[in-house]
C-alpha cells in the first residue's frame, strides 16, 4: 500500500478530527496541575472526544487500555493512565487521539507540571521547535527523511537525543498509514512527499541517551537511562507551499 | 500514538506452519517465523511454499515478523 493522497472533502475531515484534538489539548492544558492524576486527564478526554461525537482512536487499538496517553518525565510515550497524582516539578507527554466520521487526528504535547526544573524546561523548548523544523521540512517534492534530517540536527544541536524505535506515521482513514516518518534521517531519502498527503509528525527526544525500553506492561516506553524525554506531534497537511497543522489551536 | 518502527525486508515462503504461521527465508539467509498480517487474511491471499514475500520485522524480536504483502 502506497501513501494515500486525500481528496478536497476527505481533507475537510481530517481538519475536523484534527481541529477536535486540538482542542482538547487546550482543554487539558488547563486541567493538568499538581495533584491531577492522568487518570481523570484520561476520563476527561474520553467525555471531551464522546460529546463531540467521535470515538477515542486509541482505545482498544491492539488492546491499548485507555483513550489518551499519558508519559510522565522518564516515560517516552504510550504511557498508561494512572491514579497517581501528578507531581509539582513533573512533565507529561500528553498524546490524544479522535476518530471523527472515519478519519483520525492525532497529536502531543508535554507540559509542565507547576514548576519544573530549567533542563526540564529547555528539553520541552527545544522538542516543540524540532517539531516546527521537521513539519517546515514538509514540503510538496520533499523527501520522508528531510523531516527527520531538520528534527535530529535541532535536537542533537542542543545535546539532546532522539528516539529511534518509534516514529510519526501517515494518518487518514486509519490512525497508521504509510509512510514510517522516523525523526532521524538524511535529507533527499525515502518515499517523495505530494500535496494532499496527511501526516503525524512526532519527535521524541530524550535528555540522555536515545536507547528506550518497553515495559511488561507492553506499553510504557521508557529512558533507558531513566533521564527525562519529552514528545510533541501535531498532524499536518502536505501542500503546495507551507505545511497545513490541522491540530494546534494553542 | 507514535509507531513502533519496522522493518520491512523481502524473504521467500519455506514451509507453512499451523494457525497460519509461516517459516520465511530472507534475502541474508536467515529464518524467521512470520504471520501474516490481517488485512492478507481478509482478502484471503493464499501463501506457498516458495512464494516471494515483504516481511516486517519487528526491531525487538528480529526472529519473528509479519508478512506484508506476496509478489505476483
Amino acid at each position: 500500500m502506497g501513501i494515500t493522497i486525500k481528496t478536497a472533502p476527505e481533507l475537510e475531515k481530517m481538519r475536523a478530527a484534527g481541529n477536535l484534538v486540538g482542542r482538547l489539548l487546550v482543554e487539558l492544558s488547563k486541567r493538568v496541575k499538581p495533584g491531577v492524576s492522568t487518570k481523570a486527564l484520561d476520563d476527561f478526554s474520553r467525555d471531551f472526544i464522546e460529546s463531540q461525537g467521535a470515538t477515542p482512536a486509541f482505545l482498544g487499538y491492539h488492546g491499548y487500555p485507555a483513550s489518551i496517553c499519558a508519559s510522565v518525565n522518564e516515560q517516552v510515550v504510550h504511557g498508561i493512565p494512572s491514579v497517581r497524582p501528578l507531581a509539582e516539578g513533573d512533565i507529561v507527554g500528553i498524546d490524544v487521539g479522535a476518530v471523527l466520521n472515519g478519519f483520525v487526528g492525532d497529536a502531543a504535547r508535554t507540559f509542565a507540571v507547576g514548576k519544573v526544573s530549567e533542563e526540564a524546561a529547555r528539553l520541552m523548548a527545544v522538542t516543540k521547535e524540532s517539531l516546527n523544523r521537521g513539519i517546515a521540512a514538509a514540503t510538496h517534492n520533499g523527501h520522508v527523511q528531510d523531516i527527520g534530517a531538520a528534527v535530529q540536527a535541532y535536537a542533537e544541536a542542543a545535546g539532546f537525543s532522539v528516539v529511534r524505535d518509534f516514529v510519526g506515521h501517515g494518518i487518514g482513514r486509519a490512525m497508521h498509514e504509510e509512510p514510517q516518518i522516523p525523526n532521524y534521517g538524511r535529507r533527499g531519502l525515502g518515499p517523495k512527499l505530494k500535496a494532499g498527503m496527511t501526516l503525524a509528525i512526532e519527535p521524541m527526544v530524550n535528555a540522555g541517551v536515545a536507547a528506550v525500553d518497553v515495559l511488561s506492561d507492553g506499553w510504557t516506553v521508557m529512558t533507558r537511562d531513566r533521564r527525562l524525554s519529552a514528545h510533541f506531534e501535531d498532524t499536518v497537511i502536505v501542500t503546495a507551499g507551507e505545511p497545513e497543522i490541522i491540530t494546534r489551536l494553542d | 500514538m507514535a509507531k513502533e518502527e519496522s522493518i520491512a525486508v523481502e524473504g521467500k515462503i519455506v514451509e507453512p506452519l499451523p494457525n497460519a504461521m509461516f517459516k520465511v527465508e530472507l534475502e541474508n539467509g536467515h529464518q524467521v517465523l512470520a504471520h501474516v498480517s490481517g488485512k492478507m487474511r481478509m482478502h484471503f491471499i493464499r501463501i506457498l511454499p516458495g512464494d516471494k514475500v515483504t516481511v516486517e520485522l519487528s526491531p525487538y524480536d528480529l526472529t519473528r515478523g509479519r508478512i506484508t504483502y506476496r509478489f505476483k
